[in-house]
């Protein structure tokens, strides 16, 4: 469906060339809701606003359901922009519209009648749950009601992509679980494949299928969330799941684990059994259940005892019982800090 | 206080002074809003990029502005004779008012539109928007309030202008202050006119800003 293959863009600034993104190769299929997950600088935005050409890549190919966007003309672009709906941090309304002009603003871009797009457009607010707002202002919504409308408008023209340029980054967390929810059950109703840009771990966590990890340009990672989150390789991919700032600084001691919890497991007192058959306390450091898309997982930092044999013997313990554990480097830190 | 003769004299200078500025403002406009969307479309940071149209627009609108209105007025005689006949009168008048407006306007157009946030700009692009969309449907729509409070700014500026070209026997309010106030010493209708001048631009004033209140959908 999206196919990226070898993307490098440049930006000229004053102060030198800077690479947004670097040899990108990437495969999105159909119905995927697929996350691009990174700090900021990391390209995220350049990469998402490639998929509909807003920038144009200095190299490599962009296909769109086979179509290289490169060889397509701005008219051309127009057209296949209509097939890819976006919705964006900070919504992106028209100020001076009330909420059905709005909706309608997308239907008549892609030619449909006046009276057809106002029907349409009631339909869509019912989808997005706001239809006693189709009169008020953009400035007299909430911030998740503003990305509901941007939401409808999106998805107006029966996208095949829709793409969310941290579209849940200017809301609170139950506001954000909402917004998530309702992209879920578009993904799930319509078919609609979603690409999530975003630099929030538990936002790729709740609807993600498939993340990238991107990394001053690169591609750094990519695979199945669950696989990516139990089991991280590269660096950036365990400071995003790690997190980062100041729970970070107190984990600077030796013998630091991290163990993951998969759902046959979370039910049993394993670090309590535990500290009760070595008689030596654990520091657990860190601690995080989420549900992962329905599977209860969690994680964990410990940290072990000094006296190595009794680490060694714990770590021994804990994999018995299918934990997977991991022993965490300090530069996984220091980079954060 | 005043003989019916003055009365009537200040009621033809009012009218005149009205004629000059709303005719100077719409012809104005006409030139102007074009020029000024323009100047804002292939600025760098515009939706349509090109650097020589705009630097071309930019020198233009420039010189002119340089230019002293009163020096402007006389500077464009043969054009005014050209056009209206005649160098003298409010209809002459505005020919030059609208060469000064023109550019002043295409200005504080241009400022208007580059307030648009980028992003909405962004938005409709992602939807497939092109150039003439964005501008009609988004630029102009959003910038809306800022547009109306320029025209009630150049509907001052302009009637200000108007008031100078009395120098040179362009009609309307000015010209009679001048006539009476300046080459006569009959100062208390010089004073009645500037009073009629502060109220005319009050009035204007009052009613730009009412009307881009009622009409902005941003804080309600």
């Amino acid at each position: 469906m999206i196919q990226f293959r070898n993307v490098s863009k440049e930006f000229q600034t004053k102060a030198g060339n800077v690479q947004g993104l670097d040899g990108v190769s990437l495969h999105i299929e159909k119905g995927d809701i697929f996350g691009i997950i990174g700090m900021s600088g990391a390209g995220k935005s350049t990469f998402i606003r490639s998929v509909n050409y807003l920038e144009r890549p200095t190299g490599g190919e962009v296909l769109i359901d086979g179509v290289n966007l490169a060889e397509c003309s701005e008219k051309e672009l127009r057209e296949i922009r209509k097939d890819i709906g976006m919705i964006f941090q900070h919504f992106n309304l028209l100020m001076q519209k009330n909420v059905l002009d709005n909706v309608c603003f997308s239907l008549k871009i892609a030619g449909v009648k006046d009276k057809e797009a106002k029907e349409r457009a009631r339909e869509l607010l019912k989808i997005v749950g706001l239809s006693d707002k189709e009169k008020a202002y953009p400035s007299q919504l909430s911030g998740g009601q503003k990305q509901r409308v941007a939401i409808a408008r999106a998805i107006a023209n029966n996208p095949k992509i829709l793409l969310c340029d941290e579209a849940t980054s200017a809301l609170d967390p139950q506001t954000t679980k909402a917004v998530l929810e309702l992209l879920k059950q578009i993904n799930r109703d319509l078919g609609i494949t979603i690409v999530v840009v975003t630099h929030e771990m538990s936002v790729v966590q709740e609807i993600c299928d498939k993340v990238a990890i991107l990394d001053e340009g690169h591609l750094v990672e990519t695979g199945n969330v669950e696989t990516i989150f139990a089991a991280p390789k590269s660096a950036q991919a365990k400071r995003l799941i790690l997190g980062n700032g100041n729970t970070m600084e107190q984990m600077h001691g030796k013998h630091c684990i991290r163990i993951v919890f998969k759902e046959n497991s979370s039910y049993e007192p394993v670090i309590g059994n535990m500290t009760l058959q070595f008689k030596t306390p654990v520091n657990i450091l860190y601690a995080n259940t989420r549900d992962l898309n329905g599977t209860a997982a969690g994680e964990m930092i410990l940290q072990l005892p000094e006296e190595r044999e009794t680490a060694e013997k714990m770590i021994q313990y804990l994999k018995e019982r299918r934990l997977s554990v991991e022993e965490v480097d300090e530069d996984v830190f220091s980079g954060s800090n | 206080m005043f003989s019916a003769e003055v009365i009537s004299m200040l009621q033809q200078g009012f009218w005149e002074t009205i004629y000059m500025t709303l005719a100077s403002t719409a012809l104005g406009y006409l030139l102007g809003l074009p020029l000024g969307i323009t100047l804002a479309v292939t600025d760098k940071e515009g939706i349509c990029p090109n650097r020589v149209v705009y630097r071309i627009l930019d020198i233009v609108s420039n010189i002119i502005r340089s230019i002293p209105f009163l020096i402007l007025l006389i500077l464009v005689i043969p054009l005014t004779r050209a056009l209206v006949g005649k160098s003298y009168g409010s209809s002459a008048t505005i020919v030059p008012l609208v060469i000064a407006a023109a550019p002043f306007i295409a200005r504080m157009v241009e400022s208007s539109l580059k307030e648009v946030d980028a992003g909405v700009i962004e938005a409709a692009r992602s939807m497939g928007a092109g150039p003439w969309t964005i501008i009609f449907k988004v630029l102009l729509v959003e910038a809306r309030t800022s547009l109306i409070v320029g025209t009630t700014i150049a509907l001052g500026t302009i009637l200000g202008y108007s008031a100078m070209a009395g120098v040179v026997g362009g009609g309307g309010l000015g010209d009679i202050a001048i006539r009476y106030g300046y080459y006569r010493y009959e100062s208390d209708i010089m004073i009645v006119t500037i009073i009629i001048l502060v109220l005319i631009v009050q009035v204007l004033q009052a009613l730009g800003m009412m009307l881009s209140k009622r009409l902005d959908r941003r804080n309600k």
